[in-house]
């Protein structure tokens, strides 16, 4: 296979200037980041720190409801409250061993920032990080959560002032400031090697979830289900079963429906282009721009997704779907209802898939990652169901 | 013979240099461009690079930024383009070289896109996030058409990239002379120098210089050691302030850098 793709999908589509730094960050990986040292460190900072393992919770009143077994891999009792943290460990760990003194990154609702601005405070890295100017506006609490542990928040009022342009902002914070600078990429997109690098940090999701299930149900499940904006839970989810027989389930944002034309689902309805650096499927219009997205979830909220994720598409390894903010809504209060549990809404759109669809896995053991938990939502499940473009719910 | 290529020629031999003046593509419209380029090439430039505008430019700064939004939304695309390259050819041979980002033309279709670009008359492309790695289709096919393919080096380049680059350029080598994204800035770092004399020893092919030069007396201390200059942002920010008086105001600008390059 052609060096940083999968498939066709992937590469490294970036100006020059950023080519030497991908390669150093890439051979960076290859030593530091599979030395004994480095592995003991991080798996160190995942359990301490982090809090991992995390449990794989047999979810037995939302079990009887759907009439099979549904496990929840539980992402979101980490340390930061998402999966994110997972890669942002690593990666700045990673920073750290490369003598790098700055870090930044790019956030849309703020979970990958927070989980940088953490990681960046535990290791003592200057960090700063590009968000939208619109999600500065609707994220106010995590913003503080990024200042108050010492980052730089930087809010981008170019383009749509959402991620995407926060990963462009980043992309040429980047550029002028190379050479003390690392760029810490939030999801498994972007220019080769990130998409590999935030697999492999996040791929201890799936790692622990296989030896909890055999140890369990002292078998493998039928199907694995999780969300996809970039896609780095779920293929983090994915990855150690990629031999298994086992059903890879993503769950894209169809926001207000797909014919609307406000909605994430780039797999489902986009097609492939370039943008950040990869050659994967996009929301682009008829002349090559990029579209602006839309989901409830500001963690599903872009036009572009993980090249691997096209590779699965293509080669049907796994099976995309979409749910729509209205039916991610729901599942927000059924899980919070009958189980406790309060979920991100980007794990609510997984949740909302199973409850639509429950009737294809009927006996089955199912398996869904949690990705993150929804506390973060509150004020916009809130101003949602207050301003309702949508009906009031009933769950 | 390419067209750019004979012009860099042709300055060689009368011992001037290349002024390369760059502009969106539809800023402040694609009238406008149509009228810009024939009076710049009158005002001295050798050269003109069209901006295809996209909607996330990342190598460009705030001037390129807005200029390419403006041009977006009053409904610029390829196809509008090469129409206004077809009417331009009918004036002027000066040079033309297409400069933007990948995914618009791959969206065009590779194959399409350098059969408009010769139909047209465009004579050369530069694509931001493109490097050579990555181009081993689009080279074939501009091979093929007699079209330049140039890309970019760097402060950051290594002499593993350099080398890749050289080779892979045609006709000319754009260096990019800071470590950042397009735009005007108030000095120039000091080991462009430095940086072209080692690029020079991998490559005897000619080397323009782009990326912060604003002015006369900037272009003035680099064109010692390069064998053209870009100007792109300065430009822009002048025609912008100009308003209606965008056209003489542009070749005022043109005819200051001109008399330095000549």
């Amino acid at each position: 296979m052609h060096k940083g793709y999968f498939g066709k999908f992937g590469g490294r589509f970036v100006p020059e200037t950023l080519v030497p730094a991908l390669s150093e960050v890439e051979e960076a990986y290859n030593t530091i980041g599979r030395s004994q040292k480095f592995k003991a460190q991080l798996s160190g900072l995942l359990a301490d720190y982090a809090g991992r393992p995390t449990p794989l919770y047999h979810a037995q009143n939302i079990s009887r409801r759907l009439k099979f077994k549904l496990y929840l891999k539980r992402e979101d009792l980490l340390h930061s409250g998402a999966h994110k943290i997972n890669n942002t460990l690593g990666q700045a760990l990673l920073a750290k061993m490369m003598g790098k003194t700055r870090v930044i990154a790019e956030t849309g609702a703020g979970q990958h920032g927070v989980a940088t601005a953490v990681a960046c405070a535990l290791l003592n890295l200057k960090c700063t990080i590009f968000m939208g100017k619109v999600d500065v506006e609707r994220q106010k609490s995590n913003v503080y959560r990024m200042r108050l542990c010492g980052a730089e928040v930087i809010p981008v009022q170019s383009g749509s002032q959402t991620l995407k342009d926060a990963i462009n902002e980043a992309l040429r914070d980047w550029v002028t400031n190379i050479r003390s600078t690392y760029y810490l990429f939030g999801t498994a997109a972007g220019p080769h090697p990130f998409p590999t690098i935030v697999r492999d940090f996040q791929s201890v999701i799936g790692r622990e979830t296989r030896k909890q299930i055999l140890q369990k149900e002292g078998r493998l499940p039928d199907a694995l289900v999780a969300c996809v904006g970039g896609g780095s839970n779920s293929i983090g989810l994915f990855h150690s079963f990629r031999r298994d027989p086992v059903d890879f389930i993503g769950v894209e944002a169809a926001g207000m429906g797909i014919a609307s034309g406000k909605h994430a689902a780039t797999l489902s309805a986009g097609r492939p282009g370039v943008l950040h650096g990869t050659y994967s499927y996009l929301l682009q219009d008829k002349d090559g721009q990029i579209k602006i997205a839309h989901s409830v979830a500001a963690g599903l909220d872009y036009p572009g997704i993980g090249p691997e994720h096209s590779f699965y598409k293509e080669n049907r390894r796994a099976k995309y779907v979409s749910v729509t903010d209205k039916e991610a809504l729901s599942a927000f209060h059924l899980l919070s209802e009958v189980e406790g549990i309060i979920p991100a809404l980007e794990s609510s759109h997984s949740l909302a898939y199973l409850l639509k669809s429950k009737k294809l896995f009927a006996g089955k053991l199912v398996i869904m990652c949690l990705s993150g938990r929804g506390d973060k939502d509150l004020e916009e499940v809130l101003r949602v169901e207050q301003n309702p473009p949508h009906p009031p719910l009933s769950p | 013979m390419n067209r750019i290529d004979e012009k860099l020629k042709q300055l060689k031999k009368e011992g001037k240099k290349a002024l390369i003046l760059y502009l969106t593509a539809g800023y402040p419209s694609l009238a406008a461009t149509e009228k810009l380029v024939p009076e710049l090439e009158r005002a001295g430039a050798d050269i003109i690079e069209l901006g295809v505008p996209f909607s996330d430019p990342v190598a460009d700064g705030v001037t390129i930024q807005r200029t390419s939004a403006a041009a977006l939304a009053s409904g610029t695309n390829l196809t509008k383009i090469f129409r206004t390259v077809s009417r331009i050819r009918k004036k002027s041979r000066v040079p033309i070289i297409l400069m933007g980002y990948y995914n618009p033309i791959l969206s065009y279709g590779l194959t399409d896109f350098v059969a408009e670009c010769k139909k047209a008359g465009v004579d050369g492309l530069i694509c931001a996030d493109l490097p050579p790695d990555e181009a081993q289709e689009l080279t074939r096919l501009t091979r093929a058409a007699e079209i330049g393919l140039i890309f970019l080096l760097a402060p950051t380049s290594t002499p593993e990239r350099i080398k890749l680059v050289s080779q892979a350029s045609y006709p000319f080598i754009y260096y990019v002379s800071v470590t950042g994204v397009t735009g005007v800035r108030k000095s120039l770092p000091n080991d462009i120098r430095t940086k072209i004399t080692q690029i020079r020893r991998y490559t005897r092919k000619p080397i323009c210089l782009g990326f912060g030069v604003s002015n006369a007396s900037q272009a003035k201390e680099v064109l010692p050691f390069v064998d053209g200059v870009i100007v792109g942002s300065a430009l822009l920010d002048c025609i912008e302030k100009a308003g209606k008086d965008y056209l003489g105001a542009a070749k005022k600008f043109t005819a200051s850098l001109a008399n330095v390059s000549s």
